[in-house]
């Protein structure tokens, strides 16, 4: 059995004896703190007379111990160290001059304050300039349309739209479900079952079929532009369109606007139908309204412009999810760590953002009677 | 060989403001036909220059003038140079043709067959001509630098910027990137202006050099390669003969 490796405290020196090792290394990390911290001395030699064998790990540990105690100004050197343990204290360069510690310091609140305003006003300059890059470009192609990308739109539309019709499909049944059940107590408790079709039509039209929709679609689509921009930025893809005479605005954003302002109400649309559906097979199952008077009170009650006016919302939704995701996988830096930062900022800002435009949409459609 | 610089740069200097420069005072000319090394060690600004004698990157001060018309501005129709990046950059949603057909669509009217065959050409002579269907991913190193290099030399371009052709390849590959590069260059008189830091690279194909300097700023040698390892300047020795700095 192995000697243990030991740490003891005499004048002027720590003294380590049998062999150091990783396995060891928690406890004489903590041992040699305490020996060390106990010590009054100005100077506090490692002796390593009785060390027959020491590895990376600890020495790394003890160079580490001697930079703290120069920076408390107590001077340590390595002495009595074996011909087989020298050289791993020069290799960690134990043998010379200690590395001073900089601690970081811990910033003021006036400096943490000054940082968050400096980063404030940085992102807003970038996504200025992000706009007005864009409305440059647009310009260019209303302009010149043979200088626009619209070929890309149909697959970047089927990608959009296609693919997340299954998604957008369930999820809006099982809100109109959802809806239904939740008011289907307090209609019965009033005798109004058959108006269960009026508040899933129009909470499912106005509300619920674009905000869903607009949510799916910042997970889908908004994450994946940041997704794909920022990789195609990491990996110079970007710069390789600029040198090419290409405008990457032209080329990548404005097709990805166009294709999800042409998905978003269709996606929307859909979701309408089936959110209603939801709501109506609740009616039919709970609250005895039979199909032909809940289509009848939902087509008396739920307005073409309450279908327009969530479809509006939804194409403005899209333009939001477009910018936030293309905008965040221009900024993309730093290889995959940064994109995957990007692509979890694309969807938080994009939540954000189409429940704020939503508050907005509501109060003018209020204030315009619609 | 010609004597007639193809572009000039005088007194650029690069990096992100005034506290933080890479490189001052840097002038040199590239003459037509050559090929042009960048040297430098790891962070010394060589992609930096690289990318403000392209227009990617505006410099701090100073001028450029490629075939006397400056500064380098991207996005200004066709391109009048060719770039292959260090990455290869090829559009990863693309084949390696559709890559390589790319500018010939934008700045061509030539019908689709005519792009295939000249795009089918292209790869021919770098070599990849059964890698047209491909996407950039299924390619291996050396072939996405081959394909790279076709997509740069599409719309046939009198000038071309190279970043690293070599770095990252095995010894015989990057021999072959080398052989490609200075057969390309000589066969079709073209400039090259590359960035390197590989030896092999530098004595094996480059006609001239400079060699950027991180600690000092600048550019503290340029001239054929022969006689920059002659030098007795310590750091640019240092460089052509592979020694580690004093620590």
């Amino acid at each position: 059995m192995p000697p243990e490796p030991q740490v003891t405290r005499r004048p002027g020196a720590l003294a380590f004896s049998g062999p150091l090792r990783m396995s060891d290394a928690e406890g004489l990390w903590s041992a040699m703190q305490e020996k060390a911290a106990e010590s009054k001395e100005r100077k506090l030699d490692f002796d390593l007379a009785g060390v027959p064998v020491v590895d990376g790990a600890v020495m790394a540990l003890l160079v580490e111990l001697r930079a703290e105690l120069a920076a408390q100004g107590v001077e340590a050197n390595f002495i009595n160290a074996s011909p087989l343990v020298q050289p791993l204290v020069h290799l960690y360069r134990g043998d010379a001059p200690p590395t001073a510690i900089r601690l970081p310091g811990r910033p003021s609140m006036l400096e943490v304050l000054g940082d968050a305003v400096s980063h404030l006003f940085e992102q807003l300059r970038r996504n200025s300039g992000f706009l007005g890059e864009l409305l440059g470009s647009l310009g260019g192609v209303l302009w010149r349309p043979a200088a626009g990308n619209f070929q890309a739109v149909p697959s970047l539309a089927a990608r959009a739209g296609a693919d997340g019709v299954p998604i957008v499909l369930l999820l809006n049944l099982l809100l109109g479900f959802v809806m239904g059940y939740q008011s289907a107590q307090a209609l019965q408790t009033y005798g109004a079952n058959v108006y269960v079709a009026q508040l899933v039509g129009i909470s499912v039209t106005r509300e619920l079929a674009p905000l869903m929709t607009a949510i799916i679609m910042s997970g889908r689509s908004g994450a994946s532009y940041t997704a794909e921009l920022g990789t195609m930025g990491v990996s110079q893809e970007i710069d390789a369109l600029r040198v090419m005479g290409f405008d990457p605005m032209q080329f990548l954003v404005l097709p990805r606007i166009i294709a999800l302002v042409l998905v978003a109400p269709a996606l929307t649309l859909l979701g309408d139908v089936v959110g209603v559906f939801g709501g109506a097979i609740v009616g039919v199952m709970s609250l005895d309204v039979s199909m032909q008077s809940y289509a009848g009170q939902l087509k008396a009650t739920v307005l073409t412009s309450d279908v327009i006016t969530g479809l509006v919302k939804s194409a403005a939704f899209a333009v939001c999810i477009a910018l936030i995701g293309c905008q965040q996988g221009f900024s993309t830096t730093g290889a995959a760590a940064g994109v995957g930062r990007s692509t979890t900022n694309t969807v938080v800002i994009c939540l954000f953002t189409i429940v704020v435009v939503d508050t907005l949409f509501t109060i003018v459609f209020r204030m315009l009677h619609v | 060989m010609t004597a007639t610089p193809i572009i000039e740069v005088r007194d650029l200097r690069l990096g992100w403001s005034r506290d933080a420069v890479l490189l001052e005072s840097a002038a040199f000319d590239v003459r037509e036909g050559e090929i042009f090394g960048i040297l430098g060690r790891s962070a010394s600004g060589k992609t930096t220059l690289l990318r403000v004698l392209i227009g990617l990157e505006e410099p701090l001060a100073g001028s450029i003038y490629i075939r006397g018309i400056g500064p380098p501005r991207v996005g200004a129709g066709r391109p009048p140079y060719g770039v292959m990046f260090q990455s290869g950059a090829l559009f990863g949603s693309m084949t390696v043709g559709q890559n390589v057909a790319l500018p010939l669509q934008r700045y061509t009217r030539l019908s689709g067959a005519a792009i295939e065959a000249m795009v089918r050409a292209k790869l021919r002579l770098v070599g990849l001509e059964e890698a047209m269907h491909q996407l950039p991913a299924t390619l291996s190193g050396g072939m996405l630098k081959r394909a790279a290099i076709a997509r740069a030399m599409s719309l046939e371009p009198a000038l071309l910027f190279l970043d690293e052709p070599a770095s990252g390849l095995d010894p015989v590959t990057a021999a072959e990137i080398d052989r490609l590069i200075a057969t390309l260059a000589r066969g079709l008189g073209l400039t090259v202006v590359m960035v390197t830091h590989e030896l092999g690279t530098v004595n094996g194909i480059v006609d001239r050099c400079v060699l950027l300097d991180r600690p000092t700023k600048s550019i503290i040698a340029q001239g054929v390669p022969a006689e920059l390892r002659a030098s007795t300047v310590p750091s640019v020795g240092q460089f052509f003969r592979r020694e580690p700095a004093a620590t």
